[in-house]
């Protein structure tokens, strides 16, 4: 009898790319579902836009670069990057915002810059750093969160305003849209304000200011199932808080009149989902054990910089762009010790 | 770190981890509920004269000889090379290449036996007590009866029973740690024959004079535990420690089991007993047992038959020589979704083409795999970056920079992240989201890395080669101008250059002993020693050496390389 030959090992993989990108995106949800509960379903019209342009985007490159189309679109790798681009999106951002976003994230940020496993960057933070530049007006105009707002737009509402930019008769964009927790205090310490002044406002209370402390809860809970699916390593994302924290309760502690606490830090703008979901995007990360500690606790740093005296409402996408290319020279540096070799 | 077992009867025991591993589907249920077989007497019987990687032994036989069990059929100098016995008696049909159980698929010369039924044997002469051998002697045993590692890397037991004077062996390991899946021929070993394993330990701790003997048997194992404590309680095996580790793949892996056991590490480029420890399979045990205190040498072993694609999969006792398609008849044959056949396990075994082929000593199981039991080519993706596989290793390696390194051939640097530690357990292979063939990629890199080197080896050589040619070509270039010089000069006074040479010479050691001690002044001397080039230290003793035959004026070249003193002595 004949057999087929092959290579060892024999037993059929476990694993797969879209199952663990597929695991990530439903570790999405509870920090998704926070976003819908306090800034109504305006997310959810911004992830479908992304999600629309990020597969056309990924086919059109595929199809480009001659490469299969119909593998690579199940490996859910766009899908995510669209996700990720969408929920840092003012939920009412005009519908182009999303699809620039997430086609400059796919076509440049991913497939010109190398394609899957070979970007140096994460694109979802290029598509946002893209933005951000670009269309800073649109960038910023946050909704106030539910529990400051008292009412809702339906979801018609904000289908309308994302698409045809009209509103209900009674509402303005300028009314309606306000600054982030992170972006207010930017602001007002730009005016010579005291912290304790510009958090007496009703945007702060609790630990992360209203609405995004339970949107970084979220993504936390989110996080902490990916870390007990084994889906992520546990280095990037306390790395991460830790050195935010730390560095935070340094400054807080020489300065409380200027510095917000810690705790503030880490609950508030895209703390949670840059540690847990942002900078542990595996392609542009660092990967060993060491160099993925030092690599979160350098973004966790740089986050608190560009927060406190950067121009920007928040500081996670430049952070991780920044490490992004330090992260083959980290790893580098920080090789385990192999069986048998010396310390 | 370090964890302690507990419970059961088994001493407690401290235990120690490696880094990675798999919890693997262990399928060992299917081949170890039958009871040990024993084979039938195959019509043929063939033998590889290629037993590991090294070079085919000689066949002592011819033939149309006749041939008795366990009689030497072929056999080679080196102690790399144990004698091949053959399995039963019979007569000697040819000796011609067929296909080998070889990952390559590739032929050799192999010996074909016709069995005549009799099984006639040589007369097996063991030791009463081996305890009065010399461990050199009970080597030589070992040797002469042809056992190899049966663990599966055949690598000959005699030479790692002998770990050099200036090494101290304090621990001897058997290996018991089935971790592959499918396997289970040590686990009925020791189910069956516990007292051989434990006989042929105490007969290896005579030899490496060790104090302890570790026995190591993975929890997933309980009868071959049961059985084992039953048979330690009815001898004296105090020195022999039963051990249960954790069923974590790669914990048969001899570092990995070592650290396990013993928290310690073999050093980069070392070898077991360079840390005080020698680990053998426990099939090897059970052999050198055979082989002191029965005589009789490694004829055959215990090999699992198993997977969907075998109709009753089991253990059974086979001669070595035993054509494969024998053993699976016997197990009932194939079934209708037999498709795919590895020797060994799915982790580290080879797949082969075809069940024609002879039972090798090193073979531990044969298995045929049933419809999508196993895989072959995997789709791969492009690498993520994700890191399960540094996570699974069990050696601490990066594979996805060993991967990327590779795939951009910047062998160096695949070096330099010790690319030839792996071990090739195809831990991060099975991790891998995007089922990227790893160990394929590491097997055909570390090709590479050898080719490089023997390339850079022989561009070397041939550098030196053609310096040296240069070199000797410009000396014989001066030389001839030289002569031709001194050709021209003389060309007067009629005389060959030699002997105004030698009047020369006088010339001068008269001149040295009336005008000493200014020695060294002398013109012609230091004209000389300016177109000698001066000669390397071989040249110089065997120049030195040379100098009684100086005078032969023949010799021209000779004579010019020589020093003016040495000359005149």
């Amino acid at each position: 009898m004949r057999f087929p030959t092959a290579q060892a090992p024999f037993l059929a993989p476990v694993n797969s790319v879209n199952r663990i990108m597929l695991e990530v995106l439903v570790a999405l949800i509870p920090g998704l579902a926070a976003l819908v509960w306090q800034f109504g379903p305006g997310v959810l019209v911004q992830c479908m836009i992304a999600l629309l342009a990020a597969e056309l985007g990924e086919a059109a490159m595929l199809s480009l670069r001659r490469r299969p189309i119909v593998p690579t679109l199940k490996d859910y790798s766009a899908a995510l990057t669209a996700v990720l681009l969408a929920i840092s999106l003012p939920p009412l951002a005009p519908w182009w915002i999303p699809a620039f976003g997430t086609l400059f994230a796919i076509i440049i940020g991913k497939h010109l810059y190398g394609g899957l496993g070979y970007n140096p960057f994460n694109p979802a933070m290029v598509g946002y750093a893209v933005l951000l530049i670009s269309f800073p007006q649109h960038m910023t105009a946050w909704l106030p969160p539910k529990e400051l707002s008292g009412s809702a737009l339906s979801f018609a509402d904000n289908w309308n305003a994302i698409f045809s930019r009209t509103l209900p008769w009674d509402m303005t964009f300028d009314a309606l849209t306000m600054a982030t927790p992170l972006d207010t205090i930017k602001t007002q310490l730009g005016l010579n304000r005291l912290l304790d002044e510009i958090q007496s406002g009703g945007l702060f209370s609790g630990i992360g200011g209203r609405g995004w402390q339970w949107v970084n809860f979220g993504f936390l809970l989110g996080g902490l199932w990916m870390l007990k699916r084994g889906i992520i390593a546990w280095q990037i994302p306390v790395g991460f808080l830790a050195a935010l924290f730390a560095v935070a309760l340094l400054f807080f502690l020489i300065d409380p009149a200027v510095y917000p606490t810690p705790l503030f830090q880490c609950f508030s703008g895209a703390a949670m989902v840059g540690a847990f979901f942002i900078a542990t995007d595996p392609v542009s990360a660092s990967t060993t054990p060491r160099g993925r500690l030092i690599y979160g606790a350098l973004i966790g740093l740089l986050v608190f910089v560009i927060r406190s005296w950067g121009g920007y409402p928040d500081g996670v996408a430049f952070a991780v762009l920044l490490l992004n290319l330090a992260a083959p020279t980290i790893d580098h540096y920080t090789r385990p010790r192999v069986y048998g070799h010396p310390t | 770190m370090a964890r302690t077992q507990g419970g059961g009867s088994v001493n407690l025991f401290k235990l120690w981890n490696f880094h990675g591993g798999l919890h693997l589907d262990g399928h060992k249920r299917e081949s170890c509920r039958a009871p040990l077989a024993v084979a039938h007497l195959p019509e043929r019987l063939v033998f590889p004269l290629q037993q590991r990687n090294g070079e085919d032994s000689k066949p002592v036989i011819a033939p149309g000889d006749r041939v008795l069990k366990g009689q030497v059929i072929a056999h080679d100098d080196s102690p790399f090379n144990p004698p091949i016995h053959a399995s039963s008696s019979g007569i000697v049909r040819a000796i011609e290449d067929l296909p080998l159980p070889h990952p390559s698929g590739l032929s050799g010369a192999c010996i074909v036996i016709e069995t005549d039924g009799e099984d006639a044997a040589i007369d097996f002469a063991g030791i009463a007590d081996y305890r009065q051998c010399s461990p050199d002697e009970l080597r030589r045993m070992i040797y002469e009866a042809g056992i190899v590692g049966l663990g599966g890397a055949a690598f000959p037991t005699s030479v790692k029973v002998a770990p050099g004077s200036d090494r101290k062996v304090d621990t001897l390991i058997l290996n018991g740690a089935e971790c592959e899946p499918y396997i289970t021929c040590d686990d009925s070993l020791l189910s069956h024959h516990p007292e051989d394993v434990l006989e042929g330990a105490k007969i290896l701790l005579h030899i490496l004079q060790a104090e302890r003997c570790l026995l190591a048997v993975e929890d997933d194992m309980p009868d071959a535990l049961a059985a084992l404590e039953k048979a330690k309680r009815c001898g004296d095996f105090e020195a022999i420690q039963l051990v249960r580790v954790p069923a974590i793949y790669p914990t048969g892996g001899e570092k990995q089991l070592i650290s396990v056991l013993t928290g310690r590490e073999v050093p980069m480029r070392g070898i077991p007993a360079d840390i005080g420890i020698v680990c053998q399979n426990v099939g090897t045990a059970a052999a050198v047992y055979n082989a002191v205190v029965h005589g009789t040498p490694l004829i055959s072993r215990i090999v699992t038959v198993t997977g969907r694609g075998v109709k009753q999969p089991q253990n059974i006792l086979a001669r070595i020589g035993t054509p494969l398609a024998d053993l699976i008849q016997q197990c009932g044959g194939h079934t209708n979704e037999a498709e795919r056949l590895v020797l060994g396990g799915p982790m580290m075994g080879f797949g082969v083409p075809t069940d024609d082929l002879p039972l090798t000593k090193s073979a531990n199981c044969i298995l045929v795999a049933g419809r999508n039991e196993l895989i072959g080519e995997k789709r791969a993706l492009p690498c993520i970056r994700c890191g399960a596989c540094a996570n699974a290793c069990p050696v601490n390696l990066l594979p996805q920079q060993l991967y990327w390194y590779g795939r951009s051939d910047q062998i160096e640097r695949a070096l330099d992240y010790n690319l030839f530690d792996c071990i090739e357990c195809g831990c991060c292979d099975y991790v891998c989201p995007s089922h990227i063939p790893l160990v394929q990629h590491f097997r055909a890199t570390k090709g590479k890395a050898v080719a490089k080197r023997r390339e850079r080896e022989k561009a070397d050589h041939a550098r030196l080669r053609f310096e040296s040619r240069q070199l000797r070509k410009e000396q014989e270039k001066r030389e001839r101008a030289e002569s031709a010089k001194r050709k021209k000069e003389t060309l007067g006074t009629g005389k060959a250059p030699e002997i105004l040479e030698a009047i020369e010479r006088a010339k001068l050691r008269r001149a040295e002993k009336t005008a000493q001690p200014s020695g060294n002044s002398d013109p012609i001397d230091h004209d000389k020693r300016e177109t000698v080039t001066p000669p390397t230290a071989a040249e110089a003793h065997r120049t030195s050496a040379d100098t009684g035959h100086i005078e032969n004026p023949s010799d021209d070249r000779k004579s010019e390389a020589q020093p003016m003193s040495s000359e005149i002595d």
